[in-house]
């Protein structure tokens, strides 16, 4: 099966490189999507996973270096102008965050918005539009669309917010769906549902699903393959259960040990080794001394 | 066992913000009644809106409550003044979630250290330089940072000046509220150990407030549930855990994702392209 | 600073880090701001001429060597009064922003820090200053106490109290919010060393901001006030005063009129880029550059 999404030899510089920056940067990573998998990507702070998918949606600023290559159904993305980029956004590839107000415009009701994503890419009636964006909402999960079409974001909890944005990334059928911690600002009750929505998009449609976090816990729950991430290198990459039984990398080991799930209650956990850590000296001193 | 800490009853509303006409009493804290024995931990766990926040607050006295009461050592502490309410303050101190906000970025991290010893006035500013040296040592912070600007620490890093800023003054309750959510995987380990350590050098009580029933279980000895501002349940960690009660712990328990290995679910990719 | 000097640093970034935007903007407004300053605190030394010593030989003189600024209607030096006038403006405007904060600072805290029916009460109160047109309300207090300078920096004070008070609250309100202000009462310390230790220096970087930016506009309204003829008294010479003597000679003697003009200007400018660079000093989120 030939991939759907895929990244190869990837490397992402900022500009003004001093350490922090450097940590944030994505240095030779090589991933593959097929179709209608889930695909984890996990890792702490300045792993890289968030930049490594800002750049698959080509959202990076121009002054970032982006080398290697990333396709979409084998079309190159890196080096894309403005109005292709515009058009691969939505019809072929779409991304939601993990802050689904910030996402939405406070001052539109819901059902314009998602209407509003369906025209920007097909010309359709507005009558047309609206239905479809009632009938999105419903996918979602959202009870009585028809009814809540004209409320306004503020009128919905946190998580029915982030099944709105989902509904609107889904407008026009994108193949694949970039999802950068989707629900780690949710409760963990809204969090399953939310899940549970992304796993049923994917079998329902068949929607390539890369999905980010920094829980081992959302990976462990849906997702078929996982990759590790740390400071831009991709460290591991395997069927997402054989990872979390089996972890080859010494880094993918100690994150799991430390995770306070799995040690017996009240013992020390173990801490994940110096070497790995996300914490050296020189990752806090690049916060300056200004 | 003698309980350092006793709930009682407690009730608290908000009335929310916005025109008159439209303000509304919200119940954060509903007919609350628990109690924590010394040198123990309670871990507090709900949702967002839970009341779990405000409920420490409460404890901590930085909110009064509406209603109800609560008894640090034996005595009333809800209505509390002047020198009964400073020495109430000196023996229980908070740790919050956010290790940017929780520490003043105009201050260098050590005179954060030093602010409860420099309030309470304990001992000369000698002994307090001193003091403020062991505590670093304490929390596994090189004493030679006592100059730094938070600016210039990591997060794990802040979060343990903001725990020696909690200790400095040899406080005998903790109210811990989300202190290792902001923290990534790797640091939030290091945390809860050093709270692990703390509880038993020091016979620290510690009430633990966060939405992570991972963390909960590994650091509590009882947990209490809050639900919409009411307690649902309260109990030892392994009764709840294991074997909940009410509905709502049920709901929450199994909404936790596991690292048990997903079910199988259609198609699988077993071996992906490297 | 030359541009050269600039230029040079930012081709090699490995160098000294080059001076960010904010410090030029800083340093720019400052050394007008200085110059200024000291030549109008020094005034009587410097000034080449008693700047109310009329010479009926020298009405509406061109510039020349022994008057750089020409004279004016009534034969008087135009650059020993510009001198002069800056004084008075200067004084003018700076005092009125300075007892404007003397009473901002504090109520905006109380109302930012305590809230309720404090803010209420305070909020209410300004609103009552803020609701009236800055002009007619400085005519109005003119007109109740008497034309002068001073009635000029307390209408100017008035005027800006709500302004500074409401930033001052805002951002009051802001500090207040982070961890470390709850964590220092739980660490015993009462409201008046919270606010002195933690709420107030955090707080008050917006209104030293503000307060630079109205400096400028105190300069305008200053001059404002005495083209009218309800600041500053003649014979003092003041900027606006000047320009309200010089409106009639435009033609024949535009010095007259010109040179007190620029030195608003210039002071202005000063009071601009002194804010700006503040402003971009203060700002959280660095990205002004």
């Amino acid at each position: 099966m030939s991939p759907v999404l895929s990244f190869n030899d990837v490397r992402i510089r900022f500009r003004g490189d001093n350490a922090a920056h450097a940590a944030a940067a994505v240095d030779g990573v090589s991933i593959h999507l097929v179709k209608g998998e889930i695909f984890g990507i996990v890792g702490e702070s300045g792993s890289g996973k968030s930049t490594l998918a800002n750049a698959a949606m080509g959202l990076l600023p121009s002054s970032v270096e982006v080398s290697g290559s990333i396709t979409v159904n084998g079309r190159e993305m890196i080096g894309l102008g403005p109005d292709e980029l515009r058009h691969m956004r939505g019809s072929e590839i779409s991304m939601i965050f993990q802050d689904a107000s910030a996402s939405l415009d406070p001052t539109w009701s819901v059902g314009e918005q998602i209407a509003e994503t369906v025209r920007a890419h097909r010309p359709v009636a507005r009558g047309e539009a609206r239905a479809r964006a009632i009938e999105l909402m419903g996918e979602v999960g959202i009870p009585d669309a028809a009814a809540r079409y004209n409320d306004a974001p503020h009128r919905f909890s946190g998580g029915m917010r982030q099944r709105i944005v989902i509904a609107a990334a889904l407008a026009n059928n994108p193949q694949i769906l970039i999802a950068d911690e989707p629900t780690t600002a949710l409760d963990v009750t809204i969090q399953a549902q939310v899940l549970k929505l992304i796993d049923a998009l994917r079998r329902n449609h068949g929607t390539t699903v890369a999905l980010i976090t920094h829980d081992l816990g959302v990976v462990a729950q849906v997702c078929d393959r996982v990759g590790v991430m740390y400071r831009g290198r991709l460290l591991e990459v395997g069927n997402a259960r054989e990872v979390f039984a089996n972890p080859t990398h010494p880094y993918t080991r100690a994150l799991l040990a430390a995770n306070p799930a799995w040690a017996k209650r009240g013992s020390r956990l173990p801490v994940v080794p110096a070497e790995w850590s996300v914490e050296t000296p020189d990752f806090a001193n690049a916060g300056g001394t200004t | 066992m003698s309980d350092l800490l006793r709930v009682q009853n407690m009730r608290k509303t908000f009335v929310t913000g916005g025109p008159p006409w439209k303000r509304q009493r919200l119940v954060a804290v509903n007919d609350v009644s628990l109690s924590v024995p010394r040198g123990e931990t309670l871990g507090l766990v709900g949702e967002s809106g839970s009341g779990k926040s405000t409920l420490g607050r409460c404890i901590l006295g930085l909110v009064p409550p509406d209603s109800g009461s609560v008894v640090f050592d034996g005595i009333e502490v809800t209505n509390l003044s002047g020198r009964a309410l400073s020495e109430f303050r000196r023996r229980v101190q908070p740790v919050f979630q956010d290790p940017f906000g929780s520490l003043d970025p105009r201050w260098s991290v050590g005179r954060s250290v030093r602010e409860a010893l420099d309030v309470f006035r304990i001992g000369t500013p000698a002994d307090r330089e001193k003091r403020v040296l062991e505590l670093f040592d304490r929390v596994g912070l090189d004493p030679a940072l006592v100059h730094r600007m938070p600016a210039s620490l990591s997060g794990g890093q802040r979060q343990r000046v903001a725990i020696a800023a909690a200790l400095a003054s040899e406080p005998e309750l903790i109210v811990a509220d989300e202190p290792v959510s902001a923290l990534d995987m790797s640091v939030q380990a290091q945390i809860l150990n050093l709270f692990m350590d703390l509880q038993q050098d020091l016979g620290l009580a510690t009430i633990f407030v966060t939405h992570d029933l991972g963390v909960v279980e590994h650091v509590s000895h009882r947990v209490a549930v809050m639900y919409h501002g009411t307690l649902v349940e309260v109990g030892d960690t392994d009764q709840v855990m294991n074997r909940p009660q009410h509905d709502y712990t049920r709901t929450l328990l199994a909404a936790v994702p596991t690292l048990a290995p997903p079910t199988v679910q259609g198609g699988t990719h077993a071996q992906g392209q490297h | 600073m030359s541009g050269r000097a600039i230029m040079a640093r930012s081709a090699t970034p490995s160098g000294r880090r080059p001076m960010s935007a904010s410090t030029r903007y800083i340093l720019a407004g400052g050394a007008i701001l200085a110059v200024l300053g000291i030549a109008a605190a020094a005034a009587p030394l410097i000034a080449p001429y008693d700047p109310e010593s009329m010479a009926v030989r020298e009405v509406m003189g061109v510039p020349s060597l022994l008057h750089p600024f020409g004279s004016d209607v009534l034969g008087r030096d135009v650059l020993s009064r510009v001198i002069y006038g800056l004084r008075a403006s200067l004084l003018i405007s700076i005092s009125a922003v300075a007892a404007s904060l003397v009473v901002a600072i504090p109520a905006g805290v109380l109302a930012g820090y305590f809230g309720r029916w404090v803010d209420s009460l305070i909020s209410r109160t300004l609103d009552m200053i803020l609701v009236l047109p800055a002009m007619l309300l400085a005519i109005t207090l003119i007109a109740i106490l008497g034309p002068g300078s001073v009635v000029a920096a307390i209408a100017i004070a008035v005027i800006y109290l709500p302004i500074l008070a409401r930033v001052m609250r805002t951002s009051t309100l802001v500090v207040t919010r982070n961890e470390y202000v709850e964590g220092s009462r739980a660490r015993g310390a009462g409201h008046l060393r919270v606010l002195m230790t933690h709420v107030i220096p955090n707080a008050l970087g917006p209104v030293i901001v503000q307060a630079s930016v109205l400096s400028a506009f105190a300069m305008q309204l200053e001059a404002g006030l005495s083209f009218l003829g309800l600041g500053t008294q003649p014979p003092t010479p003041s900027l606006g005063g000047m320009l309200s003597d010089g409106r009639d000679v435009l033609t024949q003697a535009p010095w007259v009129e010109i040179f007190p003009g620029l030195a608003i200007v210039v002071a202005v400018l000063g009071f601009s880029f002194l804010g700006e660079g503040l402003r971009r000093a203060f700002d959280p989120r660095g990205v002004a550059e």
